[in-house]
């Protein structure tokens, strides 16, 4: 740390120009700026997946602003909540604008975020040294879960409070504290207005805190450590004469501009949902959450929303009956890997007695299928975070790995949109079996990852990116 | 027939499930399109006429009515039956202890049914429209009504006068796939007596007075959609030139 030392420029420099000399002087402004986003070197060969981040940071900002409003007219109490929604959807003036544009842009978000997370997938964007930034981003993602789930409350209406119920009961399934635990989540002894209040103050301000800094620290460690890109090498192996990685470019302009082109198509589809299909079918907007919560009247279909039934699938896929097949599963994964991996003994013989215990576990006598159906629906979420040990492929883009690489993504694909529409609908046999087999499927894609991401014949990789100028 | 009719209803209510299943059975009738102002303006007179007597609108102000192309004097004097000022909402005199006492059930409030109501089966205007449309005389009902879109439904028919009265025929028929059982159907509704409306102009009303629940549900629908072809429009240009000043940038990476 020098001593200060005060910019000296021209006496007839532009104002602005003095201006911001004297806060670089200050405060790192021009610094933050470069460093983070003006001279920040991104890989030129982005293609359409690479506009997910700077979407998903969009619909944060359009939450947070349209959240703020909805929070001026919005009674967080029992008796007036539902009343108030419909306040701001007629008294407000553009209520109705700004509660759309917030219901709406709760499911774009997630669907924003899952292409986002299927991006890094296709071209392992988390692979070394890129863990961190895959961690972070995990943890935005279990954070987005927790706000929109407490977020849906809110409306009060009977899929927010049925929603509410099946989820805070889930936590009942956990064996000794299981019932407590619950009871503190909620507060009462069913959802209440004591609910309400404390699911509002996690929605309004907990969470948006807790984002909000883990997408300062998924972008400084992106930044740290540079983008991965659609070809999956490192651009920072190739640096030009000026020092820069020949197949980077700043990101101002080049991405400042292509990412507002597909800010501009992503706000049209957008738009076509806040103005002509807010309820999106029921997919949106649930039709049942227009009638005001009612403790005594149990719907006769609780389905969470969208967003979270692939993994409300692998919860309701594991019943009874399930379980000998899940004991069966974890016996034939402790003996593959005993054959098959080359970790040491020890290891090996802890993750045998880990079967075991599992298996008994599984047992009917021991704890029931609620409890396991419970474990592999937190499972099944934080397995994701997982992929950057799980994943041992020689190339980290698809782009070179064995042609049926690529099946195994598009039938994992199939299998998360189908455990997400099986969650939709009404169990029936046919559908249960199903779900189990997709259930099956998804961890088997991750679990086994370790072994079939190294085979097969590995096309060459190249040493320079992939690029078509305009 | 009536002994079948109240087989069928010990049989409902010894099993409430398969009330509950029931619901939702019967095929909804399309609600035809009434959206211009003056269907529009005579639903809003049926719905404070036979509605808000026992039902509240509690998200709905008076002189929202105002968008429906009437004044607050035609409000004031046509209208205005539940409140004392065109600023008020619609509330209903009835109190909830009383209704409850009354009907077994507290009728529920009207400003967003027509939204709640939509289901795989139709839209909400659909099942409304089907609902109103179905009531039948059932002695063994409390009100002496019944209906075939939610059987053994609290509210009786609210406008049973113009609708004239009709029972429900119903047929036992074999069931193929379980020899001894019988399949119990419905066959159609007998007029009993005439209403003050033809059946055609009691379906026009009916469909009139939905099409005013559809609005109520959310009056700045055509709002919405208004904008939304200009926010479409803009954004449509916009995207273009925001994909020329990005192409124009691009030219000069190679």
């Amino acid at each position: 740390m020098g001593a200060f030392k005060e910019t000296k420029l021209p006496a007839n420099a532009p104002a602005a120009e003095k201006a911001l000399a004297w806060v670089d002087d200050r405060f790192p402004a021009s610094k933050l700026w470069n460093d983070q986003w003006g001279q920040y070197r991104a890989p030129k060969n982005f293609n359409v997946w690479y506009l997910f981040g700077s979407l998903a940071a969009l619909v944060l900002v359009l939450q947070i602003v349209t959240g703020i409003f909805l929070t001026m007219h919005y009674k967080p109490d029992a008796a007036l909540a539902f009343g108030s929604v419909e306040y701001i959807m007629r008294e407000v003036p553009w209520g109705w604008l700004v509660r759309y544009m917030h219901s709406t842009g709760a499911s774009a978000f997630f669907i924003v975020v899952y292409l986002h997370m299927a991006r890094g997938l296709m071209y392992g964007s988390y692979r070394k040294p890129r863990e961190l930034v895959w961690l972070f981003g995990f943890g935005i993602f279990l954070c987005l879960m927790a706000e929109a789930f407490f977020g849906y409350l809110l409306p009060w209406g009977q899929m927010s409070y049925w929603g509410a119920q099946v989820i805070v009961n889930l936590f009942g399934a956990i064996p000794v504290i299981g019932a407590d635990l619950s009871l503190w989540i909620r507060g009462d002894y069913v959802v209440s207005d004591a609910t309400l209040n404390r699911f509002f103050a996690f929605h309004v301000i907990a969470l948006p805190l807790v984002i909000i800094g883990l997408v300062v620290a998924h972008l400084t460690a992106l930044h740290e450590v540079g983008s991965n890109n659609p070809d999956g090498i490192e651009v920072n192996d190739h640096i030009g004469p000026d020092g820069y990685p020949l197949d980077a470019i700043p990101s101002h302009p080049y991405y400042t501009f292509k990412d507002l082109f597909g800010v501009s198509v992503f706000l049209l589809l957008f738009s076509a949902v806040v103005f002509f299909a807010p309820e999106m079918g029921g997919y949106f907007l649930e039709y049942n959450n227009f009638l005001p919560a009612d403790s005594m009247k149990t719907p006769s279909h609780i389905a969470p929303t969208w967003y979270f039934t692939p993994f409300y699938s692998v919860l309701r896929a594991t019943t009874a009956d399930f379980m000998y097949v899940l004991m069966a599963a974890v016996a034939a994964y402790v003996v593959f890997i005993w054959f098959k991996s080359r970790l040491a003994f020890v290891t090996k013989a802890i993750i045998a007695a880990i079967g075991l215990v599992l298996i008994i576990g599984m047992l009917p006598q021991v704890l029931d299928a609620k409890f396991w159906g419970v474990v592999l629906f937190g499972s099944s979420v934080m397995i994701i975070a997982g992929l950057p040990w799980l994943d041992h492929s020689p190339a980290r883009s698809l782009r070179y790995r064995p042609d049926w690489h690529k099946w195994v993504y598009a039938v994992f694909a199939l299998v998360f949109v189908t455990l997400g529409y099986l969650g939709t609908q009404l169990p029936t046999a046919a559908f249960t079996l199903i779900s189990q087999v997709c259930t099956l499927a998804y961890f088997g894609f991750f679990l086994l990852m370790p072994w079939w991401s190294t085979m097969g014949a590995f096309k060459p990789v190249p040493t320079r990116v992939t690029f078509t100028p305009h | 027939m009536t002994l079948l009719v109240k087989k069928l209803i010990a049989i409902l209510a010894l099993a409430p499930g398969l009330a509950f299943a029931a619901e939702g059975t019967f095929p909804l009738d399309r609600a035809p399109d009434r959206g211009d102002l003056a269907s529009l303006q005579n639903g809003a007179k049926l719905f404070v006429n036979h509605c808000l007597n026992c039902h509240s609108a509690t998200s709905m102000r008076y002189n929202r009515l105002r968008d429906l192309g009437l004044s607050d004097d035609q409000i004031r004097q046509n209208l205005l039956f539940s409140a004392d000022k065109v600023g008020d909402m619609m509330t209903t005199a009835m109190r909830p202890k009383d209704a409850a006492a009354w009907f077994g059930a507290v009728p529920p409030d009207l400003s967003v049914i027509a939204r709640a109501k939509a289901s795989p089966a139709g839209t909400g205007a659909d099942y409304l429209y089907t609902y109103l449309r179905t009531f039948y005389q059932d002695e063994t009902r409390p009100t002496g009504w019944n209906n075939m879109v939610v059987p053994n439904v609290a509210m009786p028919h609210a406008m049973w006068l113009q609708q004239g009265i009709r029972t429900a025929k119903f047929t036992d028929q074999p069931d193929p796939h379980e020899a001894g059982k019988t399949v119990h159907t419905f066959a159609g509704f007998e007029q009993v007596s005439p209403g003050t409306m033809s059946q055609q102009d009691f379906n026009t009303a009916t469909a009139d007075l939905v099409a005013y629940m559809v609005w109520m549900a959310e009056p700045a629908q055509a709002t919405r959609k208004r904008l939304g072809a200009f926010v479409l429009l803009f954004l449509t240009i916009f995207a273009f030139l925001a994909w020329r000043l990005s192409e124009s940038y691009w030219k000069e990476v190679k």
